[in-house]
């Protein structure tokens, strides 16, 4: 693996410039809008883990945030400890990712991105139905005032844990992009059929990515509840997250982990901007705009734009 | 729980009503997903834009929905021409088989474009058409059929079948057969491809306005409503088999009934579940089609 020391030294200075910010920073609103972005990176990173390297597009990324977001809901409930609902909703996830996959992998391509989608409606209904969860009006999960670790306020808290998330999930895409897997992945986007002749597991290898890059999803999700406070099935399935998890890398540029990171910033900045000067509508708007414009004139991202020069 | 034979009764009639309405739903993709092997995820948001024009054109003209669907059909035709054009010059033509990453995505931002544009436009409140048959019925002594749902359902069927001899018939609609099976052999007989994938993916939108109108029929229309019908209109084309009309038109009413089934006797709030879970079950179970081997 080439330039590990390099990389590792890039996360270690991304680590502490963004977290000293609370301790320079007093506003709890730029935490909210920075809590936010980081989310994004983690959906875009783990979005990238299979569009990206193996080339199958999955819509549904609301699906697994809510997955992890609503088992950190029925934690809650039950009053487990944070750490627990974290691990909890990160492994629910993967879990359906990897059914996800076992069930519609072996068909196209598209059948796979058609499932996802149908995805997130299922759900929905089956949570806008179970009272435990909060049915369609919604529950509330209450939060201490202070942070746990006696630095600033709770929402201080939540942004190093989304730091950390998204740092961790940075260093695992990276880790999967020069593997045997990422190889193989890679392999499969270019040519499927190729690859599996060639003798690379290519399901294997797909259900893998599928349950890591849920796994990521479910994580980026289960610190949600405890940031909005009052959980209802339309914040965690907005389709905003299915549609930046998908923008994000390919305004970036796919297939390297680098991608998602700047797409992420430079989207979920953009749109913490215009939903103070404008509307979420525009924001939408912007988001759509960007992916079409993007995708049409310029494939490989922002990444590609600079490579040719 | 007691189930009234009459309930049940009438839960099948307005299932297979809405059933051939969304015959049309997802004539529309069968014809751009089935045969052109076009995957184009913003077909339900070209349903509500036709369902807005509707609106537009009834509310500035007073014109009919019905006459309102003939009057689009030019414009979405050279629409979906437009569409393709690009579609075709970005991601087909390089790819061979289609840059499948690419083209979803791109239809997929076109999808929230249009969705966020008529936001803009006309706001997000519900839309409606009031017509002289909006709250009338048809009696057939023990059943009553309201012509808001009995008119969209004749017009679809009807539309459907036209479509199917269209395909089978003319000289056009063999090509696009033609297409979907081998473009290469089809350029060697000196036939364009591309052109004739233009017009047909202009036909796969005419569908969807004209949908868009019958829509605004039935009921009242939100810009967001398009998202409840990518999963049902998938799930009829895959369910019916890829491209098989027929086929198509029976899928749709077996989801009609179970949808007013399920509204009837779990509750309208299951309802959404029954396409998208339909879809999941077939595409897990019978990727085939219910009429495939």
């Amino acid at each position: 693996m080439k330039n590990n020391s390099k990389f590792l030294l890039g996360m270690l200075l991304f680590g502490v410039v963004l977290g000293s910010l609370p301790f320079l920073i007093k506003s709890e609103y730029f935490f909210f809008a920075a809590y936010s972005v980081l989310q994004f990176v983690i959906l875009a990173t783990a979005w990238n883990i299979l569009g990206g390297y193996a080339g199958y597009v999955n819509f549904g990324s609301a699906a697994f945030f809510a997955i992890g977001a609503y088992s950190t809901v029925a934690g809650f409930k039950l009053q487990l400890p944070q750490g627990v609902n974290i691990l909890l909703g990160t492994f629910i996830a993967g879990l359906i990712g990897l059914g996800m996959g076992y069930l519609t992998l072996r068909l196209k391509g598209v059948f796979f991105s058609i499932a996802t989608l149908a995805l997130s409606v299922v759900l929905l209904t089956i949570v806008i139905n179970t009272p435990f969860l909060g049915g369609a009006r919604g529950v509330y999960v209450i939060v201490p005032r202070e942070s746990p670790i006696g630095v600033g306020q709770y929402i201080h808290w939540l942004y190093f844990l989304i730091l950390g998330m998204a740092i961790l999930s940075i260093i695992v895409a990276r880790y999967i992009q020069h593997s045997s897997l990422g190889q193989g992945l890679m392999a499969i986007r270019d040519d499927e059929l190729a690859a599996e002749g060639l003798g690379v597991p290519t399901l294997r290898l797909k259900l893998i990515a599928t349950t890591i890059s849920g796994a990521m999803m479910g994580l980026a999700g289960t610190t949600f509840p405890y940031l909005i406070t009052y959980m209802e099935p339309t914040a965690a399935f907005n389709l905003s997250f299915a549609v930046n998890s998908i923008a994000m890398p390919i305004v970036g540029g796919l297939g390297s982990w680098l991608g998602p990171l700047i797409g992420a910033l430079l989207l979920g900045t953009i749109q913490q901007v215009a939903s103070v000067t404008l509307s979420s509508t525009w924001n939408l708007l912007i988001v759509g705009g960007m992916l079409v414009f993007f995708v049409t004139l310029a494939p490989n991202g922002i990444m590609g734009i600079f490579k040719k020069k | 729980m007691d189930i009234s034979l009459d309930l049940l009764f009438n839960a099948i009639v307005s299932g297979v009503l809405l059933g051939g309405f969304y015959a049309a739903m997802s004539l529309g993709i069968s014809i751009s997903f089935g045969m052109l092997d076009i995957v184009n995820i913003s077909h339900p948001v070209m349903i509500i834009l036709g369902a807005y024009l509707t609106w537009w054109l009834n509310e500035k003209f007073g014109i009919d929905p019905v006459l309102a669907a003939l009057i689009m059909a030019p414009f979405f035709l050279l629409l979906g021409i437009i569409i393709y054009r690009i579609y075709y010059d970005r991601f087909e033509r390089d790819a061979g088989g289609g840059d499948s990453l690419r083209g979803l995505a791109f239809f997929f931002g076109l999808l929230f474009i249009i969705e966020m544009i008529l936001i803009l436009l006309f706001g997000v409140d519900y839309r409606n058409v009031n017509t002289s048959y909006t709250d009338v019925s048809l009696n057939l002594g023990f059943v009553s059929l309201p012509y808001r749902l009995l008119i969209p359902c004749v017009l679809s069927v009807g539309l459907l079948l036209l479509i199917r001899e269209f395909f089978r018939r003319t000289y056009f609609g063999r090509a696009v057969s033609a297409v979907a099976q081998d473009p290469l052999a089809l350029q060697l007989m000196g036939v364009n491809p591309v052109k004739i994938k233009g017009y047909a993916f202009g036909l796969s939108l005419m569908v969807a306005g004209f949908s868009g109108a019958m829509l605004m029929i039935i009921q009242s229309v939100q810009p967001a409503a398009g998202r409840e019908y990518i999963g049902l209109v998938f799930a009829v084309c895959v369910l019916g088999g890829m491209g098989n009309l027929m086929g198509t038109l029976f899928a749709a009413m077996i989801l009609g009934i179970a949808e007013t089934m399920t509204s009837t006797f779990a509750g309208p709030s299951w309802a959404p579940a029954v396409s998208f879970g339909l879809l999941l079950l077939t595409l897990a179970f019978r990727p085939q089609g219910i009429f495939g081997k």
